[in-house]
């Protein structure tokens, strides 16, 4: 005799396979994803378009220009001759921000100590707006350096190298958080949507009516999301791996026992919802917005925490994804296992406990009215 | 409760917060008998049959079925009950012959016990031809049949229908009873509610529901007789009519 779980798990991996919804989901989407971050979507901004308005036109103001725009963060699109032109090129987007260079730069770069130059800045994308003035202010910096080598001295400076990530590229950051967001999104998004459906479509309660136990029912409908989600992950590092040189430097047995801390956190989500949800639209909203969206903003995938409003972080500490997070981009990207992970990896647990322990109660009451 | 009736019900209640859906119902259900449940939507018949099958707890009195109490012994009691409900509860996304895999899975049955049980109930529901179609696309009363099918597999001693012609052709309803009829014939108890008149007549036994109670219990023709009237119809548009005025 088959294990009844059994049965309902086979039945389950039928439903995943003929569904293109969820095949799109699990497959698809991660690779997509994978793409976009690692391809289309970097996070230092090239080539950012300048306004140059060159009223000195000396040969010291064309030096500094040339080499600004020679180290491939500027180009200058668009020449002006006078301040009213500034204005018009950044409605109609010609450039993002415009630089001035006043009228005797090349004059007072010999006899004065400080030469102010304007930039003027597009505001309305603040993240670019920053980036440009960054990068100017420390070309300057450079650029005084070099052109007082003898004469003057910088008492302190900088001199960053970067570890663990040192070409700071981000797919080696966002591939981690991906992993997150993907086992997310399968274990508490499409659980939670196929266990209200059995409500939904009267065969829950055709399933209950036979000896069948609650638990076998339960666990046979999740343990396929749970392969899923950790093959789905797999084939989402081994990929980044290959096509994005993303190291693997921890160890995996580790990275999987905290993975499956994890997708039992997910997998309670999916309970917990599934056992207030009436419809698999009300199912599919409510994962989006406990799951998806905050695995996405609130756990430092792609926005710091740091940079969050003080209320909203708070928030992130009752984000799962935040915890796996720091054990996922640990594991990878600095090689460091269990000794220092046991917070996050507790955490996890204890999540899992707590809103497993309230939902199953809660299903079993809701199988009653 | 120790019992030679197939069902038995004393003072059974059922209470949803301050609205009673089913209020102190008592009745017997002889072994082999087609015994139906007839009354409004609302009237309290899948309350009844909910607590009958084990999947509602009912708020006080006693009922047994094959002679398990249904508060105590709902694990006994599902081995040895099948369900169907109006809503032909079956997966659109799996063909006939998976359906009825599944079902029969769920009672334990597989490889050749499930072939065997399966030759049986198809034989006698006549699926057979339909076994490699997708689910979704078959017509309503092939899925009816494909229901009462995958309810019979394991064989039941009494078989709980819960409205089960709903939304199906007149003549897949008669074909539908003409099956229930050869089954009541082989000693299953058939325990059936409906709010079709014509079904009503069917049955061997009625009982007539009105928010909650029981109003009356009989065989067609005693009840005819009892009323005066020609059909279960006029009896029951009576009966209810009284009960309003006395509420009124």
């Amino acid at each position: 005799m088959k294990p009844r779980l059994f049965v309902i798990l086979q039945k389950e991996f039928v439903h995943i396979l003929r569904d293109p919804r969820s095949l799109v989901i699990v497959f698809i989407w991660p690779i997509l994803m994978i793409f976009m971050y690692g391809y289309a979507i970097t996070f230092d901004i090239k080539e950012i378009r300048l306004g140059l308005l060159d009223q000195d036109g000396s040969p010291a103001s064309r030096a500094f220009v040339r080499d600004l725009t020679s180290s491939g963060y500027f180009q200058i699109s668009r020449e002006l001759s006078d301040r009213n032109g500034i204005d018009h090129g950044m409605l109609e987007r010609a450039f993002i921000a415009a630089l001035i260079i006043p009228e005797d730069f090349g004059r007072r770069l010999k006899t004065e100590s400080m030469i102010p130059i304007q930039l003027l800045v597009d505001g309305s994308n603040a993240n670019t707006a920053t980036v440009a003035i960054n990068y100017l202010r420390s070309f300057c910096a450079q650029r005084t350096l070099d052109l007082n080598a003898e004469t003057r001295r910088m008492p302190v400076s900088v001199e960053p190298r970067v570890w663990y990530n040192p070409d700071l590229k981000s797919s080696h950051f966002i591939v981690p958080g991906l992993v997150a967001v993907v086992m997310m999104m399968i274990c508490a998004l499409l659980t939670s949507v196929t266990l209200v459906k059995e409500r939904e479509t009267g065969t829950l309660e055709q399933i209950l009516v036979s000896p069948i136990r609650p638990f076998e029912m339960v666990a046979g409908k999740l343990a396929p999301y749970i392969l899923l989600a950790l093959v789905d992950s797999a084939v989402v590092i081994v990929f980044s791996m290959l096509v994005f040189h993303v190291p693997f430097r921890g160890s995996a047995p580790f990275l999987l026992l905290a993975s499956l801390a994890y997708v039992y956190c997910a997998l309670s989500i999916g309970v917990f919802i599934s056992s207030r949800a009436r419809t698999q639209q009300v199912a599919m909203m409510a994962a989006m917005i406990t799951t998806f969206l905050p695995s996405f903003l609130l756990s430092g995938f792609i926005f710091p925490i740091a940079s969050l409003p003080v209320v909203l972080q708070a928030v992130t500490y009752l984000v799962p994804a935040r915890y796996f997070l720091i054990i996922i981009r640990h594991v990878m990207l600095k090689g460091v296992g269990l000794a220092s992970l046991i917070a996050p990896l507790l955490f996890l647990v204890a999540f899992g406990t707590v809103v497993m322990a309230s939902s199953v109660r809660r299903f079993k009451i809701n199988l009653e009215d | 409760m120790t019992s030679s009736y197939s069902v038995e019900v004393a003072d059974l209640t059922r209470r949803f917060g301050q609205f009673t859906a089913v209020d102190s119902i008592s009745f017997q259900v002889c072994d082999g008998e087609i015994f139906g449940f007839l009354g409004a939507n609302g009237a309290g018949k899948t309350t009844t049959i909910k607590m009958l099958c084990g999947l509602l707890l009912p708020t006080s009195g006693r009922g047994s079925v094959e002679g398990f109490d249904i508060t105590s012994q709902s694990d006994e009691i599902k081995r040895h009950i099948g369900y169907m409900s109006q809503k032909f509860s079956l997966y659109d996304d799996l063909t006939v012959h998976e359906n009825l895999e599944f079902y029969g899975g769920i009672y334990g049955l597989s490889g050749n016990a499930f072939r065997r049980a399966l030759e049986k109930a198809a034989v006698f529901t006549g699926l057979k031809t339909h076994y490699e179609r997708m689910t979704r696309d078959i017509p309503l009363g092939w899925k009816q049949r494909l229901a009462l099918t995958s309810s019979l597999l394991h064989q039941p001693k009494v078989l709980f229908l819960d409205e089960p012609t709903g939304g199906v052709d007149p003549i897949s309803r008669r074909e539908f009873w003409k099956l229930i009829y050869e089954l009541a014939e082989t000693g299953t108890t058939v325990f059936v509610t409906t709010h079709y008149m014509d079904e009503a007549e069917y049955c061997n036994r009625l009982s007539i529901m009105h928010e909650g109670k029981i109003v009356a219990v009989g065989s067609p023709q005693e009840l005819k007789k009892r009323f005066g009237k020609r059909t279960i119809e006029d009896v029951f548009v009576d009966l209810i009519r009284e009960k309003i005025r006395e509420q009124a």
